[in-house]
């Protein structure tokens, strides 16, 4: 058998597009079936079961979204509720999500709809990023059917009135935070918020909202109908369930997978992948959840399994199950230098340590790339990603500093040895062979 | 009461102060950029942070976080120190640290917390980080580069002057604060920019490299351009006031004050009369005071009292008005007064020309009524206050009068009288259910011919709303002019037949009255004097000065010791910060002198007397920083105000056509000159675009 997870036990049956995406393929595949049977369970089993599943957000914090439910107010009072989905996929190496929304749209507006009884929201809206014109086409597509086919809107067949709106963002990876999501759709610059409040008390418009992301939410249909121990059942105590996995980079086929939690991350590259370009043996390290996330060594990449704690015990994590995988060829400084450019590109700006700190380190990193830093600054750019790393309103500042820590753990005596290389054979002092053809 | 512990010092605290306010009252200072008490809550310099149990292992911004019962706050452990450090040394990569050539040096907030928290040297190897000027109008200066992005200024602009014209641009360490199309701000407030800027980015244009903080000689002292009397900080070296700053005072001002108020100082060095004149031959010749006086006295002498007129003019202090008023009163004169616009006032109980509801108390109001008043160009503060009110959804505000942008939105009642009558008649349902309603009437609804009847309609309003009773009082009057007050008090207006100040001017140019002393009045008609024997008493050369027959150099409100009474009938004590110019003395013991030249001494050799005199004659100028309010309003009989009578059709409109212009002061410095020109321009561009 090629991975763990069997054919059966696929949430995204039209993961690759083969079939119909439209609302007859859809059912054809088990979509909207019995939902009205689900709803009528009340929210309160829909919400126990979510937390039965284990289900964790899929966006890469990993924070249990049944838990995340219950945290709406129980009563709806003077200020509506709403469900923000947040589409707004823009990790490096992160393609999980724009698949569903290309290939199965209908699993996903289920999903909305479930989840907005379970929160009491008559409204949710889809941030959709700005990159994703097709994915956009397509959702707007899918509602218009499920419009049209009663499935949801003002008296549909749920007897839940229900609105979906899609949201096309412009563009800004700072706006997948989701503070800095709700500015945005309120029509602000997309910077993220203080919390508190947080968005379940004082969230879009100042109203209770959540948050999700459209792995999470497009789950939720098919963990209701199959049961949260049939979901439980994968993966390990804790990382329970199937996810979405993007593999990309070095391997001989990448390929977008959905497969069990708790899969060893070599047995994901050599069954689904076809293995490391140029063998297990070529490996040089992988980061395993989107940019943002330490890399990970070869050697610790044997044993690695694909789930939160165990990435977690080896100082990396999960994020969106984004795999990059790089062999021997790569330069790793480089390509760390280019994340942290990406970071100090998409920082917003609004706290200090980021908007400082992040162009810093990529022109720092910059250097150790080419070779021109100096030795002693290696630990100056640590000290730095510290005095980011947890000093900031958002997690940018994190997710900016992980990477290039990550790298240092693991490949120091390479930035060394760059270092090095680039100074044998030159004078110590700058313009010496200056002064001396002089 | 919920109790915290502050580094081990428990204390009790209001619950829904944040960690850095706890802090705050157990004594421990928390640095800070971005946040300041009367902004809303950015978080976004993290210089705050602190450790607080429960709670996460990484500091918290403690100016965004709520305070909890039982948390325990430590401000001061080597976490909490490493990681300002940390936010201190990303401040200063990427600012120019040109603190021997900046404005702001030696008042800076970021210069003050390097000092606790930067390092002695900059592991920083790159490039520093240039930022564009950009052009922000005649007051503000930029040097963007030195900004650290804190948006207090851009906070300030949308939240208390209520304007969306600032904000920040781009993204990441490209991030630029900037104006909207680099346009010159259209606030009466953006002086305070600078102020409320942490570092030395916004500085004050007019006093661009003009002196170093650590000079000046700090005087505090009360405001004069508007009547709102707010609470100022004169600075000077030597003789020159070089800058005026804001002090707090939450009943008036707050911590801010108006663009006239802040940059009018350089028309203290301007146009000033510095010695005696007396027009010999049509031409002003300088004299000493032992010639002006006796051509003065001379005059006088030889004319009859009735014959004689006084006007006190806007910007003078109580001392001199008292002064000049016992003098001529003693020599019989009647034609005093001090309203050069010729308001309806004066006269009735003192609650009808004040403003009842004070400053502060338009925080409590839930309905508010302008009728005939510009508050932006009449009192800017009060304006703002309005607004902060307004912020809040409690507020509805109505308006009477002008349509102007007043920076927040309002009920639109018509432009004249005959909508305020009926409004009194029952039309509508603004003031239903209102629990606290007030009305103000501005200047531009008491300078009429009708405006007897307009005040008496406003305070039948007033009646008929239930603005007043016990413990409230919703009549307000809003002045002008910072003396007015204090005249109107001490009741130096024109008693048993004598002339106001239209029959004084009239009498002037028919000849019935011969000798007019103007103490610093420039708002009146002065081509229209025919050939009286005009007397000025002032500090600048204006219109008055310009028809003088003899000029008697005083001293300006920076100069003189000296009692204001603000709109709300609040008494201060102004202070002297610098000695008049040249051979000017201060506006009392001029008069004093000329008494004795007229042989009718004046009682008092010392401010100290006259002002025991003065309290003693009008028992309410003894209550110093004291606003009356509501404290007569049960009882108080709302038919006395004004007298009822017919309207006019005419609309109200403001006294105040120009802001920056309004006295001699104003119109000699050069800041307030292209304030207005630039004012001007925006305009007719907004015209032109529309």
């Amino acid at each position: 058998m090629v991975g763990i997870l069997e054919d059966k036990d696929r949430i995204f049956t039209n993961l690759y597009g083969f079939h119909d995406w439209g609302l007859e393929g859809a059912k054809q595949r088990g979509c909207w079936n019995a939902t009205k049977d689900i709803l009528s369970c009340g929210r309160d089993w829909i919400i126990t079961n979510m937390k039965n599943s284990g289900l964790r957000g899929r966006g890469g914090a990993g924070f249990n979204t049944g838990l995340k439910w219950s945290f709406m107010p129980k009563e709806v009072k003077d200020r509506p509720h709403y469900l923000v989905v947040n589409a707004d996929e823009s990790e490096p190496g992160t393609c999980k999500d724009r698949e569903i929304m290309r290939h199965d749209p209908h699993l996903f507006i289920e999903g909305c709809l479930i989840a907005s009884f379970a929160m009491q929201a008559h409204a949710c809206y889809i941030y959709i990023r700005g990159e994703y014109v097709r994915e956009r086409e397509i959702m707007e597509d899918a509602v218009k059917q499920a419009y049209e086919a009663r499935l949801i809107g003002k008296a549909n067949v749920h007897g839940w009135d229900f609105d979906v709106y899609i949201h096309h963002g412009g563009g800004a990876y700072i706006c997948g935070e989701e503070t800095a999501l709700l500015e945005s759709l309120e029509g602000k610059k997309g910077q993220p918020r203080l919390k508190p409040p947080f968005p379940a008390g004082a969230g879009l418009y100042g109203c209770p909202t959540t948050v999700n992301n459209v792995e999470s939410i497009a789950v939720v249909g098919t963990i209701l109908r199959r049961g949260a121990d049939w979901f439980a059942g994968f993966g390990r105590p804790n990382n329970t369930g199937t996810k979405l996995m993007c593999v990309s980079g070095h391997v001989n086929q990448p390929c977008n997978v959905e497969e069990a939690m708790s899969i060893p991350l070599k047995q994901l590259l050599e069954d689904h992948c076809g293995g490391v370009r140029g063998g297990w043996g070529n490996l040089k390290a992988i980061i395993p959840g989107g940019s943002s996330v330490p890399m990970i060594p070869a050697e610790q990449c044997e044993t690695a399994l694909m789930d939160f704690d165990s990435l977690r015990d080896l100082k990396s994590g999960l994020g969106t199950a984004a795999v990059i995988v790089m062999d021997k060829s790569t330069d790793l400084i480089k390509a760390i230098a280019r994340i942290a450019y990406f970071y100090k590109h998409e920082s917003c700006g609004q706290c200090t340590p980021c908007r400082e700190g992040t162009g810093w380190m990529w022109r720092v990193m910059e250097r150790m790339a080419a070779g021109t830093a100096e030795m002693r600054e290696i630990d100056m750019l640590l000290e730095v990603t510290t005095q980011v790393e947890g000093h900031t309103i958002c997690a940018l500042g994190d997710a900016a500093a992980w990477p290039i820590q990550g790298l240092f753990r693991h490949f120091r005596p390479e930035v060394e040895a760059r270092i090095s290389q680039y100074r044998s054979g030159r004078p110590h002092v700058q313009g010496a062979t200056l002064i001396a053809a002089e | 009461m919920p109790t915290a512990k502050v580094n081990g010092k428990e204390i009790e605290f209001e619950a829904g102060l944040t960690v850095l306010q706890v802090a705050e009252l157990a004594g421990e200072e928390i640095p800070r950029f971005c946040y300041h008490e009367r902004l809303s809550i950015a978080g976004n310099c993290r210089m705050c942070l602190v450790e607080v149990k429960p709670g996460p292992p990484k500091p918290q911004a403690s100016c965004a976080l709520p305070a909890a019962d039982k948390q325990e706050i430590f401000t001061n452990t080597p976490m909490v120190k490493k990681a300002r450090e940390g936010v201190m040394e990303f401040l200063l990569i990427n600012h120019p640290l040109d603190c021997p050539i900046c404005d702001q040096g030696g008042e800076c907030d970021l210069q003050d917390e390097a000092i606790g928290y930067g390092r002695d040297g900059s592991r920083y190897a790159e490039n520093k980080r240039a930022v564009e000027e950009k052009f922000l109008g005649p007051l503000i200066k930029t040097t963007m580069t030195r900004c650290i992005q804190c948006t207090r200024c851009v906070r300030f602009s949308t939240e208390i002057a209520g304007v969306s014209e600032m904000g920040m641009i781009s993204r990441g360490e490209d991030a630029e604060i900037t104006s909207y199309l680099e346009e010159a701000l259209t606030s009466e407030l953006s002086g305070n920019l600078a102020d409320i800027c942490p570092v030395g980015a916004l500085t004050h244009k007019p006093w661009a490299f003009n002196y170093r903080p650590w000079e000046l000689t700090k005087t505090e002292s009360v405001d004069v351009m508007d009547a709102v009397g707010s609470a100022i900080r004169v600075d000077a070296r030597g003789g020159e006031v070089m800058r005026i700053l804001p002090r707090v005072n939450e009943d008036i001002n707050e911590e801010w004050i108006s663009d006239k108020t802040r940059y009018v100082p350089d028309g203290l060095m301007r146009q000033r009369l510095d010695r005696p004149y007396v027009r010999v031959d049509g031409k002003l010749k300088p004299a000493t005071w032992a010639e002006a006086f006796a051509a003065v006295a001379g005059r006088i002498r030889a004319v009859s009292p009735d014959k004689v007129g006084v006007i006190a003019g806007d910007l003078q202090d109580a001392e001199s008005m008292k002064a000049a008023m016992d003098l001529f009163s003693a020599l019989g004169v009647k034609n005093l007064d001090c309203r050069q616009d010729g308001a309806k006032l004066g006269y009735g109980p003192r609650e009808s020309w004040l403003f009842n509801t004070t400053i502060a108390g338009i925080e409590k109001l839930d309905r508010l009524l302008l009728v005939g008043t510009n508050l932006r160009k009449e009192a800017p503060l009060v304006n703002a206050r309005i607004r902060k009110a307004w912020l809040t959804g409690k507020l509805r505000v109505g308006v009477i009068g002008e349509h102007a942008d007043l920076r927040y939105s309002y009920e639109y009642f018509g432009a004249g009288p005959s909508s305020l009558q009926k409004l009194v008649d029952g039309e509508g349902d603004f003031f239903k259910d209102a629990k606290g309603a007030a009305i103000v009437l501005g200047q531009g609804a008491l300078i009429r011919e009708d405006s007897s009847a307009i005040l008496n309609l406003a305070a039948k309003a007033a009646g008929t709303f239930g603005m007043t009773a016990e413990g409230k009082n919703g009549f307000n009057v809003l002045h002008t002019a910072a003396s007015r007050v204090a005249g109107l008090d001490m009741g130096f207006v024109p008693k048993d037949g004598g002339r106001h100040v239209a029959g004084m001017i009239a009498g002037a140019g028919k000849g019935e009255i011969e000798v007019l002393v103007l103490m610093g009045a420039d708002e009146i008609d002065t081509t229209a004097l025919g050939n009286a024997f005009v007397v000025y008493i002032g500090s600048h050369g204006d219109a008055g000065a310009n028809r003088a027959d003899v000029i008697l150099p005083g001293a300006a409100y920076t100069e003189k010791p000296g009692i204001y009474v603000n709109t709300e009938g609040r008494v201060q004590i102004a202070a002297r910060a610098v000695f008049p110019k040249g051979e000017a003395r201060e506006d009392w013991a001029i008069l004093r002198a000329l008494s004795e030249h007229l042989g009718a001494k004046l009682a008092y050799d010392s401010l100290e007397q006259l002002r025991a005199k003065l309290m003693a004659n009008h028992p309410t100028f003894g209550q110093v920083d004291y606003a009356p309010g509501a404290a007569s309003a049960a009882g108080l009989d709302l038919g006395a105000f004004g007298e009822a009578g017919s309207l006019s059709d005419a609309v109200f409109a403001s006294p105040i056509d120009d802001f920056y212009l309004t006295n001699p002061i104003a119109r000699a410095s050069v800041t307030m000159a292209e304030c207005s020109a630039s004012q001007a321009q925006a305009l007719g561009r907004l015209q032109a675009a529309e």
